[in-house]
Formats: C-alpha cells, structure tokens, sequence
C-alpha cells in the first residue's frame, strides 16, 4: 500500500533529513519525493511505500502529525486514494 | 505522482475550508426482530443493532486518520419502528427507548427511524404510535424520529398533518425545560427517502436490503473558497467551478462509503451529495450566496442563485459516485447555518421567503424556532403547504420548527454543538384552523398518473 507524506511550513535547514529519517524508522520506504519552496513556503511531497511498515496507516498518520508539531511543520500522511479519487476521473 | 496543486488543494480544503464526511450512516433492517411482544422485541432490536454497528465508529475512526478527512458523525438509520410495532403500538416506547440505549452503547451520534409513514392514510396502530413520538423524544438522547405525510404519488394526508400539528407542539411541551429541543430530532417529510443518512430525517427504508452503508459528504466551505477564487465569473462559470468543486468533495464520500462499507460487512449504498452547512463559520451555505452577490441571504435574487447552486452540486457529485440518492442538495437550515443564523437576526430573512428558497433546493424549513404559542393548526398548515411544494415538484420537503416553549419573537433559542442557535422567527397571525380541522386527503396531482 503506498501512502502521500505532505510537509508544509516556514522554511529552515534540515526538514528533509527529519522527516526521511522519521520514515526510515517505521521502515516507510520513500519510492518519490519532489520539493519546492513558495513564497519562503517550504512545501514537500512524497510517495511512499507502507508494505514493510512498522504500524498500521492510521496509527502513523497520527505519528506523523505529532512528528510535525515538534518540527514545527505541518506533516500529514494519508492513503494515496484520496488524491486518485479527488483529482482523477 | 502527483502534483502540487491537488495535493495541496486537499490539505488545504480539511485544514482550511472545513471539508469533512459528514456523516457515515450505516441503515440496518429491524424487519427480523419482529418478536410476539414489544418487551422481547425491543431486546432483540437492541441486540441485532449493537451487533451490525459494533465496529462502526473505530472503523470510521480509522479511515479518518488513513485518509486524513475528518468524519463528523456516525449514525445508524432503522426500518420505520411504527412497522416493528404494529402488533402492539403502544410498545413502541420501548422500542424508541431500546434503540437509545443501543446508540449509546456503541457511541454513536444519531440513530433515526423512531419513523412511520402515513403519506396516504393512517392505520389505526399508527395513529397510536404518532401519539408516543412527544414522550418518547422527551426520554431519549440519541433517538430521532421522522413522519413521511405525503408524496407525489399519493397526494397528501392532511389527517396526519393535523396530527402532526399536535405531535409537534406536544414534543416542545414535552422538553419545554431544554426549549424544546425534541423537536429538533422530529422531522415531518414530503416524498421521504429510504436512503437519506442525514439527521434527523433518517430511516431505513424497506426497500433496501440488511445492512447499508450511506454517506453525507459536506463542504460549503470548499464551495465558497471556490467562488472567491473566481470573483468576475458570471454564472455559467461560476456554476462550472461549483460542479467542479462538487466533483471533488463526492469523490472524497465515495471512497470513504465504499471502503466502510467493505471493512463493515455491508452493501455501500448511496452517497448523498448535500451541501450540509454548520455554526461555524466559513462552513454556511448561506453565505456562498452572499459570496455569489447577494448582500444578505433572503433578499431577492437568493432563490435563483439557491437553484443554480443546488443543480451544480448535483451535476458535479452525480458523475462523481456511481451510486447517489438520499436528499443531494444543498441544506438551508436556519439555526445551524452561521449566515442564516444572522440574516433572521437582522430581520432579512423570514419563514416565507425559505419556503419559497425549499421549491429549489432540499429540503424544507428546516431548524426554525418559532414562538411558543404557535397554534397546532398553524404548525400544520405550515408542514401542509411544504408538503405541497413536494408533492406538485417531485421533491422531498419537510418541516422542522420547534415552537419554544414560551418564547417569543425577539428573543433568542440556543441548541449548542452542530444544531446551533436561533433567533425566534415570526409567523403569520391569521388563522389555519379551519382548512386544517377539513381533514381527509389532497389528491395527488395530475402528472402522478404516469402508468
């Protein structure tokens, strides 16, 4: 099952290396990222592959949230679907 | 993979503009419990539904946080209970009573079908049971209570809306000491549908198989942001960015109906494509017209931009789900519904010009206090030219107004949480009474001879 990791928030030095080494924790493993900073806007996505992963979606995504807090970002990881059913026909 | 924009679009309508799953109602067929008494069978009604329901709010719960939308109510809709009690309808309360306390243990927000429908006559064992609805809204939480008094197809049973009258002003006697807040849980319908998962309208028609998944999604909010972004637009692409947006709030229901019905053991229903507004602000319907250039809901002009609005929703949701139904349109309740909330504090919106906005849009006049003194005959003469509108347009219209206990118009009726507050709004002082002591059945129009 693949997942989206968002990460948006002010930009600073390190929020990659957080984030990546977060994922490689809970042995998420990262098949995509692209990156770019709006308007000094830091603004992250990546695919990701849960199949190995060490907790079940819900209970990371809520991890992921908490881990965002302490980083000061906003992070949310989500089942890819919802965007394949929001933005595709 | 994807790109920016969508993927920031979605963050940003939960985050920001308040998009959610309204509610995920799963309707559960009471016809197997049917017992010799009314004590065995509300135990078995209290059993079958804490069984069927059991993983219903850890499963929401979970595709909640797995697709990081908020899902605001769960709720279970039940076969009519008038049908369940027929053989002893002066149970019923038990029944009412036993499906409370099922709500209550499984933890959910609503359960609606404390139901009957009478839309071409009244049985006697349904009259008795109309009679139990103010007692058992008075003793119950949870529970909400419907009456479906006419339809296109039968006309309208106006010895049921006399009735309902009463029904209606013994319920907000009955909990006089909340300011009548058993009425907010009584809905009184035209055209009632058998798949509608919103409250306090809900039951689960007999039509329809076991167990069932329906789904409101909501998202006003969304659809303003979306008008905002346009502001030179005229009509004909504002009402394509509504169906645009549309598309996307049902493609979000969709996913989440389908995915709790498959982990519930139930058959996915139908989505309903409402736009479902609450208190807070930036989630109003009310004001996506204003946003649309109305300088306050109620003034003239605000049917036409009601119906274009309530159309693109549906065009845009319809190719979005492949199964729709319940109401699909957009809510005009006044007390739960920040925008509305303001225009009857400001004296721009009255009980006559939402009748006219409910021929346009679903469903009906709806979260409307009214003074206290309000006679029967006027509540009945209220729910009778609603149930017209349904009845000669194809629609599902109904009646929720709570005559506050002594209140009057002026002053004001605090509900709290999603069914919000209500300025007390006034209606007309010229008597119904004798229209509505006629009686008998209006006949159903011309073009229900379709055969």
């Amino acid at each position: 099952m693949r997942a989206v990791v968002t990460v948006v928030g002010k930009d600073k030095t390190g929020i990659i290396s957080k984030v990546s080494t977060f994922l490689a924790e809970k042995q998420v493993n990262i098949l995509d990222i692209s990156q770019t900073i709006l308007e000094d806007y830091f603004a992250m996505i990546m695919l990701v592959d849960m199949s190995n992963a060490s907790q079940k979606l819900a209970d990371l995504a809520e991890e992921c949230r908490v881990m965002g807090e302490k980083i000061g970002m906003s992070v949310h990881l989500q089942h890819e679907d919802i965007f394949n059913a929001m933005h595709s026909i | 993979m994807f790109n920016y924009k969508d993927v920031l679009e979605t963050i940003e309508m939960v985050e920001r503009e308040h998009l959610d799953i309204r509610t995920v109602t799963m309707g559960i067929s009471l016809l197997p419990c049917i017992r010799a008494t009314g004590e065995a069978t509300a135990q078995t009604v209290y059993d079958l539904v804490c069984k069927k329901a059991e993983n219903i709010v850890k499963v929401t719960e979970e595709l909640s946080k797995e697709y990081g939308i908020p899902i605001v109510n769960k709720r279970v809709s039940v076969t009519p209970v008038s049908l369940i009690c027929a053989a002893f309808p002066e149970k019923s309360v038990l029944v009412g009573r036993a499906l409370d306390k099922a709500a209550k243990t499984l933890g959910i927000d609503f359960l609606g079908g404390y139901s009957a429908l009478v839309h071409k006559g009244t049985a006697d064992y349904e009259r008795v049971f109309l009679n139990t609805i103010p007692e058992v809204l008075a003793t119950t939480d949870m529970l909400c209570s419907s009456v479906n008094v006419g339809s296109s197809k039968s006309g309208i049973n106006m010895d049921a809306v006399k009735l309902m009258g009463q029904v209606v002003k013994d319920t907000a006697a009955a909990t006089a000491e909340r300011d009548g807040f058993g009425c907010a849980k009584l809905v009184v319908f035209c055209n009632a549908v058998e798949d509608n998962p919103f409250m306090a309208g809900a039951f689960h028609g007999v039509g329809e198989s076991d167990t069932v998944i329906n789904v409101g999604v909501s998202g006003p909010g969304v659809v303003q942001h979306a008008i905002e972004a346009v502001p030179d637009a005229d009509l004909a692409e504002l009402a394509e960015t509504i169906k645009c947006t549309a598309f996307k709030i049902t493609r979000a229901g969709q996913l989440i109906a389908k995915q709790a019905a498959k982990r519930l053991n139930a058959r996915f229903g139908i989505v309903d494509l409402s736009l479902a507004p609450t208190p807070a602000r930036g989630d109003s319907v009310a004001q996506i017209l204003e946003g649309i250039g109305l300088e306050s809901v109620g003034t003239h002009g605000t049917t036409a931009c009601l119906a274009m609005l309530n159309d693109a929703v549906k065009k845009g949701g319809v190719m979005a789900s492949s199964m729709v139904g319940g109401l699909s349109g957009a809510f005009i309740p006044v007390s739960e519904d920040i925008g509305m909330i303001e225009a009857a504090e400001r004296g721009d919106i009255n009980l006559d010009k939402l009748e006219a906005m409910t021929a346009v849009c679903s469903v009906g006049l709806d979260m409307i206090a009214i003074p206290g003194d309000t006679p029967a005959s006027t509540i009945s003469a209220i729910i009778a030219d609603e149930a017209a509108i349904g009845m000669i347009n194809n629609k599902t219209t109904a009646v929720r107004v709570i005559p506050v206990p002594g209140k009057k118009v002026g002053e004001e009726v605090n509900f709290g949480g999603l069914l919000g507050r209500a300025p007390i709004m006034p209606v007309h002082d010229k008597s119904s009474e004798k229209f509505i002591s006629r009686g008998g059945l209006i006949p159903a129009p011309i073009h229900s001879n379709k055969n």
